[in-house]
């Protein structure tokens, strides 16, 4: 069968030989972001806590600015699998923050955040955040990180499936981040555009958020754009799947058990199946049937 | 062929419940002495995966709706909190979404699995059709559920899709404004959408009722495709086929738990992560996978109507498969050409749904052209002519003979446990 199957691929690849040209055609300018390292990849994959506060750091101090994290809630900065903060210390960044709400007399009021409450944006509404930039508003970045691929094309999205391979949001990020430069000549950049190798069609309304020194850590790491990147989309990943420890967690302990589990019950079905198979003198003879037919 | 043993009721509830409600005796005769071929092989136990999924993908759901919001500017939110929030709604959420394409796999396979031993045939015809139904009402409540999360894709496939009934001459653009519940896809559309979703499983399962009915009513078909004579060529279903079954639904939830606890979002489109806009419409808008054989036949037709013509009459056309095979012999174990065009089918099939997922330019579209004349060839001109020119393999004389040239030393009638010992 599987010969089979060979054989008839084979009759059908003179018509992949037609598409191949197209494919060529739409090769898009816009080259395949790098792929990274990520703790967080592969199926005992983990955060570090150190590089999400780092990460967290970034965003308040730069990207917030811009960007909300709006699905993003304080308390959830001390939930385990995450940054690791302790609950007072997420209480803590919550006060910082000034939250609009509305007083027992019914006044608009701001008030200082509590854990409960999810991160403010830094504009009204997006119309505000558009005029601020240029026209187009900064997204959202609670699930950025899942928001963003690229195509991994044949064959490689068959083998994504065995090697796990799911960081193409992750990789785009922090190539992004990365990716400000020069216009080339013959590039028409419009007003308000910066030049991005990895943005689809190179004009971006975000200038470059990020560079060398930029941000001061206090852990000794090196305050360099390349680390800022990498800890950036790192937070970014958590804030889009905040239970992705619990869930690779749990995905070991079931697979352990469906595999014990099935072979218990294939050797079961083997032990019933051998009987019919090897030894029907051996079984009990059947009941008086009804003839139906 | 024999009928089994009756189901005898051992203790005194039992037989007061059996005189008024017989339904002790039904599960019996159904479940546990229902006689199934003894020489099925793998491809058999996918009917019951699908019904494990079935079951599986409604207890989802239905918790997922506490804590769902069918709101045109709260679901994207509502399905963050259900990951974020809700305990254990990452898992939840997952198991349903990675649960519609493990549902797919399933009927992909029950399906082919029809078409190698051809188990449309005579006296399965409407057997089969009522699967055809089922295979329909899983596309549309696939689709309806795809809206919910109101993401980008959600909206905008929406929109393609629902766009298709315009293309009914003269009333169309009126059943798709009667249809979004609006001039566009907006709120009226999501929570109709929302209704019909948590209604068409319940459908779905009444179909399986009249599908398993039908089955115990004709038998099941196997791997020689020929029907059982004598009690030799027959199993009772418990325990033979259940530990056979259960085995291979382990099996598959290993498959299952693979796309949920480690690539979760791998079958779904990063652009469902972005809410819902009108105003932006995506750079490719492409169906889940499961439809994207179809979709690459509508595309290949320039004319619209005639594209979505085209699509309907390609699902249609397996109801009419009972009929359009003329072949007398079953089983493509002993229909030697058939069995290579079974394979040239399948590779087809294929082909057609990674052409799907292209853009449609340039060569992608002359590919999806010549792949959409076969699919329909292979229907319309190939199983008819086939079946009149074949030379097919002579068929053994019973299933027991067919099991005894594979090796496998039988003899005496399969038992059927104790009556009454397991009811
Ligand atoms: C000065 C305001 C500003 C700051 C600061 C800023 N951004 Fe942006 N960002 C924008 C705007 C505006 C866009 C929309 C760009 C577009 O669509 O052309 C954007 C878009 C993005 C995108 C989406 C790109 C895409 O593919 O659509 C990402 C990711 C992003 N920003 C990440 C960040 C990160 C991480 C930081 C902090 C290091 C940051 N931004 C800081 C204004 C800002
Ligand atoms: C909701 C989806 C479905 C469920 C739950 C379901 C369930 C089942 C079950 C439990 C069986 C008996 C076990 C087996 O033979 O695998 C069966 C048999 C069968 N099904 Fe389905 N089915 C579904 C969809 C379909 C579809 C889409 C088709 C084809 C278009 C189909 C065609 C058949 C046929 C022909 C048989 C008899 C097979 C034989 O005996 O050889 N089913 N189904």
């Amino acid at each position: 069968m599987i010969k089979r199957a060979i054989l008839a691929l084979v009759l059908t690849a003179p018509l992949g030989a037609f598409a191949a040209p197209a494919s060529a055609q739409d090769a898009h300018s816009t080259p395949v972001p790098p792929k990274q390292s990520w703790s967080f990849a592969g199926p005992l994959g983990k955060y570090q806590p150190a590089q999400l506060q780092r990460g967290f750091k970034i965003y308040k101090e730069v990207c917030s600015s811009c960007h909300s994290l709006s699905q993003v809630s304080f308390r959830s900065l001390a939930d385990a699998g995450g940054p690791g903060y302790s609950p007072a210390q997420a209480a803590a960044v919550a006060a910082e923050y000034k939250i609009k709400d509305i007083s027992d007399a019914g006044e608009p009021i701001e008030r200082a955040g509590r854990p409960a409450d999810r991160f403010p944006a830094p504009f009204a509404n997006e119309k505000a955040a558009a005029a601020a930039n240029g026209g187009v508003a900064p997204p959202d970045l609670s699930v950025m990180a899942k928001a963003r691929t690229y195509e991994r094309g044949f064959p490689w999205f068959l083998v994504d499936i065995f090697t796990q391979f799911q960081e193409q949001g992750p990789d785009y990020i922090s190539a992004l981040l990365k990716g400000y430069e020069d216009a080339p000549k013959d590039f028409q950049l419009p007003s308000g555009g910066n030049y991005n190798k990895y943005f689809a069609g190179h004009s971006i309304a975000m200038p470059k958020p990020l560079s060398d020194g930029q941000v001061t850590y206090d852990d000794g790491s090196p305050a360099t754009l390349d680390q800022y990147s990498k800890d950036i989309t790192a937070f970014l990943m958590w804030t889009a799947e905040p239970h992705l420890m619990a869930r690779k967690r749990l995905g070991l302990q079931v697979m352990f058990f469906l595999l014990v589990l099935s072979g218990l019950l294939y050797f079961t079905k083997k032990k019933i199946w051998t009987q019919v198979k090897l030894h029907p003198e051996q079984l009990q003879a059947r009941p008086p049937t009804e003839y139906k037919h | 062929m024999s009928g089994h043993s009756t189901y005898q009721p051992q203790s005194a509830f039992m037989k007061w419940m059996e005189r008024r409600l017989p339904i002790a005796g039904l599960v019996y005769s159904s479940f546990i002495a229902y006689p199934t071929p003894r020489n099925l092989n793998y491809w058999w136990t996918f009917g019951g995966i699908l019904s494990f999924m079935l079951v599986a993908q409604i207890i989802t759901g239905v918790v997922l709706v506490m804590h769902y919001t069918p709101h045109a500017d709260m679901a994207f939110n509502s399905v963050e909190h259900i990951m974020r929030d809700v305990n254990y709604g990452w898992l939840l959420r997952y198991l349903h979404s990675n649960g519609a394409s493990m549902f797919f796999v399933a009927v992909y396979i029950h399906m082919f699995r029809g078409l190698y031993y051809g188990s449309y045939k005579e006296p399965r015809e409407v057997l089969w059709i009522l699967g055809v139904i089922l295979y329909l009402l899983m596309m549309a409540t696939g689709f309806l559920g795809y809206t919910l999360p109101w993401g980008q894709m959600s909206f905008w496939g929406a929109t393609v899709i629902t766009n298709f009934f315009s293309a009914i001459p003269g009333v169309g653009e009126t059943v798709v404004t009667w249809l979004w519940g609006g001039f566009s896809v907006g709120n009226p559309t999501l929570q109709r959408f929302f209704s019909l979703h948590y209604l068409l499983p319940f459908v779905i399962a009444g179909v399986v009722v009249l599908h398993v009915w039908a089955l115990h009513a004709v038998g099941q078909n196997n791997p020689a495709g020929i029907e059982p004579k004598t009690d030799k060529d027959v199993v009772a279903f418990t325990p033979y086929a259940t530990s056979k079954d259960a085995f291979m639904m382990v099996a598959f939830c290993m498959v299952y738990a693979w796309f949920v606890f480690y690539t979760p979002n791998y079958l779904g489109h990063a652009d469902n992560y972005i809410p819902a806009n009108p105003a932006v419409t995506p750079a490719h808008i492409v169906p889940e996978w499961y439809y994207l054989p179809f979709y690459a036949i509508l595309r290949a037709i320039p004319d619209k109507l005639f594209g979505v013509l085209a699509m309907v009459a390609s699902i249609v056309v397996l109801a009419f498969l009972p009929w359009l095979d003329t072949s007398k012999v079953r089983s493509a174990r002993y229909r030697p050409l058939y069995r290579q065009f079974f394979w040239v089918f399948v590779a087809v099939c294929l082909g057609l749904g990674w052409l799907g997922a292209k853009p449609a330019e340039g060569g992608y579209v002359l590919a999806s052209r010549i792949l959409t004349f076969y699919y329909f060839a292979h229907f319309l001109i190939i199983l008819p002519i086939l079946g009149k020119i074949e030379k097919t393999k002579p068929l053994p004389n019973s299933i027991a003979d067919s099991v005894l040239s594979e090796g496998v030393p039988i003899g005496a009638p399969a038992p059927a446990p104790r009556a009454g010992a397991s009811a």
